[in-house]
């Protein structure tokens, strides 16, 4: 992480003047408030956080912030993120996207960002739904969830990314709802200070092709049971628990990956000597 | 070579072919053959056939050594010698033979294969495994570089060295038991006539090279400055790979395993907007699965160099042989008007030189290259004398005090726009694949398209390539002129050396730009031409094609062309081109 800045910053220092094209009432707009609160509580230089997404609504994020950003493609953020972070392991760096462009297209990314553990956020809103391509079903979608594509539902058991997360190696895992401000951005600001990756999985709801996700706020509850950092705990919980109780749900203590480019250093013609007969 | 009517440079240098099915060692045997060569002030070039198997089954190293430096094939391989000849028909094509060749056999091997046989080579046979046998702890391998050495007329002593150095590792008996079964073979090649012995180097080799193209790719780009890689492993990329992955840390850098080649482009990306020249290898397939990822580079002008080591193609294809057919999708793989650099080294060699320069041109005009290595020269090993340290460091154009003005796409004369690293106070922008307007804010529009298109074009197209974009070589006015490019190079510069040898004009061209198309350094170097004869391994003329929807040929044009496996010889050329004179 870097260090403290000497000025004070406040969460408008760390939006752009962009104005996004998510549509009105839309979960989103609360998670682009929850990142710059958290910025905010950590007090990161701006210039020293880089934003990494995908494609999709959410993976608009990058450029709604003031810091450095990159839109990437469908799928891909967390692999440019992984780069951005081992080469230049001063930065924050934080990954977002959506439940499409992380579990599903980019899925084994996802897989293997956890199990890499590079430290890094990564924040995924979900919305149980392909957003941008105007209501197709994801990997989070209910089975019997009606869509042009998928009439009469795909018929097929959402998959549980806490628990992929968990069992892939993810060194924090912690479920949020966008509708909290407050409680995501003392999250996300928890999620960076982690050594490792850390994954949020941020329910945000899709007012315009999921408006049934607008009880959320209603269904939505803490989690009553502590934090653990044993993943045997960790992993029951998250099996049993109804996909809508919020928190740090494991708190991991793996080692991050050791990788990263250091200075500029030595000299090219030591290594040219292998070479010699 | 025994018969003087051959041309001359066939008598400079000699072919051996080392065959036996995995296990029997003849890659180590190879190897020290040429690093025993190098000690005695000789160059060499090997290569190897290997069969599909994992380990095991049919091998053959394949070497070349002369008094000069070696960057091909010759035509006909001057020795043979076999421990076994398990599965051999099977590589039979690739090591092509003549009467004046010599097959050294052992009885206890069984007969030599008929479609070897069938060759008029003279066959002698050696008791190899006897031999082997009458020393304790003594291998086939041994014999056979004892045997091969003597025949070609190398001293015992510098097989020695290599040996000593060589096994060390594994004791005092071991290398005992070498010496002796090497000299073994030394005393069974006092038997045998040798069809040709080497004329002796003028003096030891000083200073000379080992190395293969692939650790010369990685060398070369680990010069130019590259300090991130993200790997996943790919025959016959995997070699740059595992060069680089020690060899990084030692400069300050570092490679990253990847998941899958989405990632491992997708992480050069994130590497490179961080500020460190990136680069990952990969081989066809890899490459396909890539394109969307260089595609995000181009536009979001993140300068990211990707090696291809080309095998033959299309889908899982041949992983151990070469071929040059990835031309097309490296030129024109990407969707949308996605200007991007192409190059290709024209040997083991310039493996260095080229992935230099490609670094160089990657960085300073902040785009993708695609640089397109092959199998054949990237797993060959040869001995070459250290290669120039041209000063080609990766310089990027970056923005250090951004101010109010800053915009990280700016329409820029030379289409370069100064870029903002992270940690940068001020330079905040996003990058983006999507189209966007010089801040780098999203648009629709014409204009923004208009201008993005212009200026991503623009500083690929002006940019000044120098004579780097061409290897030009023989007779400057020359009517007959062939074009080339990658590997096919030196065969054919073979091939023209033996005509002009014999009086007749010709001018090799062999492109080491692909792409963009440089038409006024083109049509420089293709002034006067009448005869152009286009020459590429792959069956469907890619090379060709390129050059006829891009250039204009000033004369006749003609093509050779013929897929992988088989490599193109000198000799192919020489006739092709004769029979073109004579009609
Ligand atoms: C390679 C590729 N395939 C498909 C698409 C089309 N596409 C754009 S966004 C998207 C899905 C987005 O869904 P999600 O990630 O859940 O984000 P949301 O819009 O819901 O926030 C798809 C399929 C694309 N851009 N690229
Ligand atoms: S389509 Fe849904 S996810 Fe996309 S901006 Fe609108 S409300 Fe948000
Ligand atoms: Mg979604």
């Amino acid at each position: 992480m870097n260090e403290l800045a000497p000025k004070k910053f406040k969460a408008s220092d760390y939006k752009s003047q962009l104005k996004p094209v998510w549509c009105p009432g839309c979960g989103d707009y609360h998670v682009l408030l929850a990142v710059t609160q958290a910025l905010t509580k950590l007090q990161l230089k701006p210039e020293n956080v880089a934003v990494i997404s995908g494609i999709g609504c959410s993976s608009r994020i990058p450029a709604y912030t003031n810091s450095y950003g990159f839109h990437t493609v469908h799928g891909r953020g967390l692999a440019v993120a992984t780069g951005v972070k081992v080469a230049r392991p001063d930065l924050t760096v934080i990954a977002a996207g959506g439940d499409g462009d992380g579990f599903s297209i980019g899925g084994n990314h996802f897989l293997h960002a956890s199990r890499r553990n590079t430290d890094m956020t990564y924040i995924v809103m979900d919305n149980e739904v392909y957003g941008m391509t105007k209501g197709q079903p994801s990997p989070t979608t209910d089975p019997s969830w009606d869509s042009a594509l998928s009439p009469g539902g795909t018929g097929l058991s959402p998959f549980h990314p806490l628990v992929i997360a968990l069992a892939s190696g993810a060194n924090f895992i912690a479920r949020t709802f966008s509708g909290d401000v407050r409680g995501t951005a003392t999250i996300i600001a928890d999620a960076i200070k982690h050594p490792g990756f850390s994954f949020i999985q941020i329910l945000s709801p899709c007012v315009t092709f999921r408006p049934d996700e607008k009880v959320w706020k209603e269904q939505v509850h803490k989690a009553v049971v502590s934090e653990t950092d044993d993943p045997a705990r960790a992993a029951r919980r998250l099996m049993s628990d109804d996909g809508f109780n919020t928190g740090v749900l494991y708190r991991g203590v793996r080692k991050p990956y050791r990788h990263s480019c250091g200075e500029e250093q030595g000299d090219i013609t030591e290594i040219q000597q292998q070479f010699e007969v | 070579m025994t018969d003087d009517t051959q041309n001359a440079s066939q008598g400079a240098s000699v072919s051996l072919a080392l065959v036996g099915s995995g296990g029997a060692g003849v890659m180590t045997s190879g190897n020290m053959m040429l690093e025993a060569a190098t000690k005695a002030g000789l160059y060499g070039l090997m290569t190897r056939t290997v069969g599909p198997q994992i380990r095991g089954g049919e091998a053959a190293a394949l070497l070349r050594l002369a008094s000069q430096p070696v960057h091909n094939v010759n035509d006909i391989f001057d020795i043979l010698v076999a421990v076994d000849w398990k599965g051999a028909e099977r590589f039979a094509a690739e090591v092509p033979l003549g009467p004046d060749s010599l097959i050294i056999t052992d009885p206890a091997a069984g007969d030599v294969p008929e479609i070897l046989a069938a060759t008029g080579a003279r066959i002698v046979e050696v008791p190899l495994a006897e031999l082997a046998a009458s020393v304790e702890g003594g291998r086939e391998n041994m014999v056979i570089l004892g045997l091969v050495a003597g025949l070609i007329g190398l001293t015992e002593d510098p097989i020695y060295k290599i040996i000593d150095k060589k096994l060390k590792k594994k004791g005092e008996a071991a290398v005992t038991a070498s010496r002796a079964t090497v000299h073994a073979g030394f005393r069974a090649a006092e038997d045998v006539t040798s069809p040709v012995k080497l004329a002796p180097a003028e003096e030891e080799g000083k200073d000379r090279w080992l190395i293969s193209g692939n650790q010369a790719t990685g060398f070369g780009a680990l010069r130019g400055g590259i300090r991130f890689v993200a790997a996943y492993p790919i025959t016959p990329a995997t070699e740059v790979l595992e060069w680089m992955s020690p060899n990084l840390p030692k400069v300050g850098g570092t490679l990253v395993q990847a998941e899958d080649e989405l990632a491992s482009i997708n992480m050069a990306i994130g590497a490179s907007f961080g500020g460190r020249p990136s680069l990952t290898a990969t081989s066809g397939p890899g490459l396909s699965l890539m394109m969307e990822g260089i595609g995000l580079a181009v536009a979001s002008e993140t300068p990211v160099m990707v090696v291809n080591v080309m095998r033959g193609g299309p889908s899982t294809g041949i992983p151990t042989k070469s071929e040059q057919t990835d031309l097309n999708i490296a030129v024109y793989g990407l969707h949308g008007d996605a200007p991007h650099i192409v190059t290709a080294p024209t040997s083991v060699e310039d493996c260095v030189f080229t992935a230099q320069w490609t670094v160089h041109l990657t960085e300073a005009m902040q785009t993708v290259s695609i640089l397109l290595s092959d199998q054949f020269m990237g797993q060959a090993s040869a001995v070459i004398d250290p290669p120039a340290n041209i000063s080609f460091m990766a310089q990027r154009l970056v923005e250090n005090e951004p101010t109010e003005e800053y915009r990280r796409y700016a329409v820029t004369a030379s289409g370069i726009s100064p870029m903002a690293l992270p940690g940068t106070p001020g330079g905040q922008y996003t990058a983006d694949g999507l189209e966007h307007n010089p801040k780098g804010l999203p648009s629709t529009m014409m204009e923004d398209h208009r201008d993005q298109l212009d200026k991503r074009d623009r500083k690929v197209a002006g940019f000044d390539y120098g004579d780097h974009w061409a290897d030009i070589d023989g007779d400057e006015d020359s009517e007959l002129v062939v074009l080339t490019w990658g590997s096919t190079t030196n065969a054919v510069r073979e091939g023209i050396n033996r005509l002009r040898a014999e009086g007749i004009r010709c001018k090799l061209v062999a492109m080491r730009l692909l792409s963009p198309a440089v038409p006024k350094l083109f049509d420089a170097a293709l002034q006067g031409a009448k005869r152009i004869l286009v020459v590429e391994q792959s069956h469907s003329q890619q090379f060709y094609k390129l050059l006829r929807a891009n250039y204009d040929m000033p004369g006749e044009t003609r093509s050779f062309h013929r897929a992988g496996p088989l490599i193109i010889r000198p000799g192919e050329i020489v006739d092709t081109l004769k029979s073109w004179r004579v009609q």
